[in-house]
């Protein structure tokens, strides 16, 4: 089955072990994110720490529901981003998206992407794409109101 | 057949070669697999008659209906108008009580506009006039579009919307009827069978304490008239809507349905060309109905083919259609039900329930689910259906759903109920 290329073990372990999940303080912007097709929904905060190029992604915590490419992308992202700047996760996060638009077709950056290279393959089905970005949509929201609330 | 009871099967099912008239049946799906269609609640495929009739008019009669002076035009408009008159038939209607639209959805649109539009039309439109202390009623088992439009209305108008809620096995709870309709509500919107549930409510019961209060009653039809006989008179209704493409017809085609004497007190909802009587610089006057409702060129070639679905549904019995669906949601509900960790999320017993069969598998993502059955070949429809409300009534997030047409027989069943442990047993839940 082709099944397998789309439910990496990667992606599979973090659905089932969720990681940073859970909604928790200090915290400069929360925002909620749902995919209206099938109704899947997040709840992410972010927590931002120092200044200028050096702002640190410092926490980012959620609250989700939705089906597994959905759980584990939020979990993965949440590993990825932790501990680096803002602009060197945004970097990820462009990266995250080349890929999933890339229908299959893209070389993931392993040293860029660490686990995230997991769901090259969910980018061959149109229909979960939105999934696997969910949280990052919610991610990039929520950094860009906290900056503009404090331009830091 | 009584409550409950699982019909022995084969006993009342169309003949499998039926699906010999449906060519996209027999293409194959991902790793070269037999394509198992279980998506007609969505939309239907098309059968080899249907595409002719649509070509055919292509080939031979195409012209613009109601106007020009040429031979081509005259056919044209005979096929368009013949159209009318086979559909209307098919609902025990008369033609001049049958209005093309583009679908369902836009169909209770042009009855909810045209309520909105009754503001400024003349003392005729009286009957359709809402406003503050005005309520429409609708139910928490609708699809989208029978509940949006009608919020839209209520938000234009000052009206209030209210509606009947849900019993915890899937049916509507009718114990408010008197209260929840009464002297202030003005229409009444309700689906004739649910879209995700499958329960096919006692519209009659409702309809006739609409009347009891002189309220309109609107009924969503576009998962009851491909799948059960439907007689307009005897439903009590004054419109009932439905969409072309769920019943084997091309897509782009829907039906509005209503009392005549309504339909002529009715003002329009788009206007244009074709629905207009006469035209001055200072204003118009608008044409009788069904023209009154039809601006611009019609979907004529649309019209034709959806014709012709309705005598191939008709050739094939809509009593006999009826009982093969029975049939194939009693094995289904019989079949999942067996699975441990599988909710029906809807009526258990076939009793007043239509062939969509919605369902939930414990710690699996309805989208996961479909995911498994897609590489198996089968086709499902996951997600809330354009009809979340339910999912929130019975705390859910979504849920997988089978819908059964005629080209569907008992192999289908089980190759959805095997795809089912095949997901249970990769998510290792099973």
């Amino acid at each position: 089955m082709q099944l397998e290329s789309m439910y990496q073990e990667v992606i599979l372990d973090h659905y089932r072990n969720p990681q940073h999940k859970g909604l928790r303080e200090p915290y400069e912007a929360e925002v909620h994110h749902v995919n209206p097709t099938c109704g899947d929904e997040v709840t992410l905060r972010v927590h931002l720490a120092g200044s200028g190029d050096e702002t640190l992604v410092q926490d980012v915590s959620y609250d989700s529901m939705g089906c597994s490419i959905s759980q584990a992308s939020a979990s993965v992202m949440a590993d990825l981003i932790i501990g680096k700047t803002v602009k060197e996760a945004m970097v990820v996060g462009d990266e995250f998206l080349a890929l999933m638009q890339s229908r299959g077709q893209a070389e993931p950056d392993e040293d860029l992407l660490e686990d995230a290279v997991a769901f090259a393959g969910v980018s061959k089905y149109p229909a979960r794409i939105k999934c696997a970005l969910l949280a990052w949509m919610a991610w990039k929201d929520a950094t860009a109101r906290a900056l503009e609330a404090d331009p830091r | 057949m009584s409550a409950g009871t699982v019909p022995a099967p084969g006993g009342a099912l169309l003949p499998v070669e039926l699906k010999k008239d449906f060519p996209l049946l027999a293409r194959t799906v991902r790793g070269g697999r037999p394509l198992v269609y279980l998506d007609s609640g969505a939309t239907s495929q098309k059968p080899v008659p249907v595409l002719d009739a649509e070509r055919n008019f292509y080939e031979r009669h195409n012209a613009a209906v109601h106007r020009g002076a040429h031979l081509l035009a005259e056919e044209a408009t005979d096929a368009f108008e013949g159209a009318r008159a086979t559909i209307a038939t098919f609902i025990g209607a008369v033609p001049g009580e049958i209005v093309f639209t583009k679908n369902a959805t836009e169909s209770i649109n042009l009855v909810a506009y045209a309520m909105s539009n009754a503001a400024t039309a003349g003392p005729e439109a009286e009957r359709f006039r809402v406003g503050p202390g005005d309520e429409i009623v609708v139910t928490e088992m609708e699809h989208h579009a029978n509940l949006v439009p009608w919020q839209q209305l209520c938000q234009r108008t000052g009206a209030t919307l209210r509606w009947f809620g849900l019993t915890d096995d899937g049916r509507l709870d009718l114990s408010e009827l008197d209260t929840l309709v009464n002297e202030r509500t003005r229409l009444v919107a309700l689906t004739h069978q649910s879209n995700v549930l499958g329960t096919v409510p006692p519209v009659e019961l409702v309809a006739a304490r609409a009347r009891e209060v002189g309220a309109l009653v609107l009924l969503d039809a576009a998962q009851s008239v491909p799948h059960q006989p439907v007689d307009v008179a005897a439903l009590g209704a004054d419109f009932l809507v439905f969409s072309g493409h769920k019943m084997l017809g091309p897509s782009g085609i829907g039906v509005l349905w209503g009392r005549r004497e309504l339909l002529e007190i009715m003002p329009p909802f788009i206007t244009g060309g074709s629905m207009i009587e006469v035209v001055r610089m200072e204003g118009s006057t608008f044409m009788p109905p069904p023209q009154r409702f039809e601006a611009g060129v019609p979907v004529t070639a649309q019209a034709v083919g959806l014709a012709a679905a309705c005598d191939y549904l008709t050739e094939l019995g809509m009593d006999r259609v009826h009982a093969h669906e029975e049939a194939l949601t009693g094995y289904a509900l019989e079949q999942l039900g067996e699975i441990p960790g599988v909710r029906i999320i809807g009526p258990e017993s076939i009793e007043a329930r239509g062939g969509t069969v919605a369902f939930t598998v414990e710690e699996i993502h309805p989208h996961d689910v479909g995911q498994v059955l897609d590489e198996l070949g089968v086709a499902v429809r996951v997600g809330h259906h354009c009809a979340w409300p339910i999912c929130r009534r019975y705390g859910i997030p979504a849920t997988t759903r089978a819908s059964f047409y005629v080209y569907n027989d008992l192999t289908d069943v089980d190759a959805l109920a095997d795809g089912v442990r095949q997901a249970q047993k990769f998510f290792g839940t099973g």
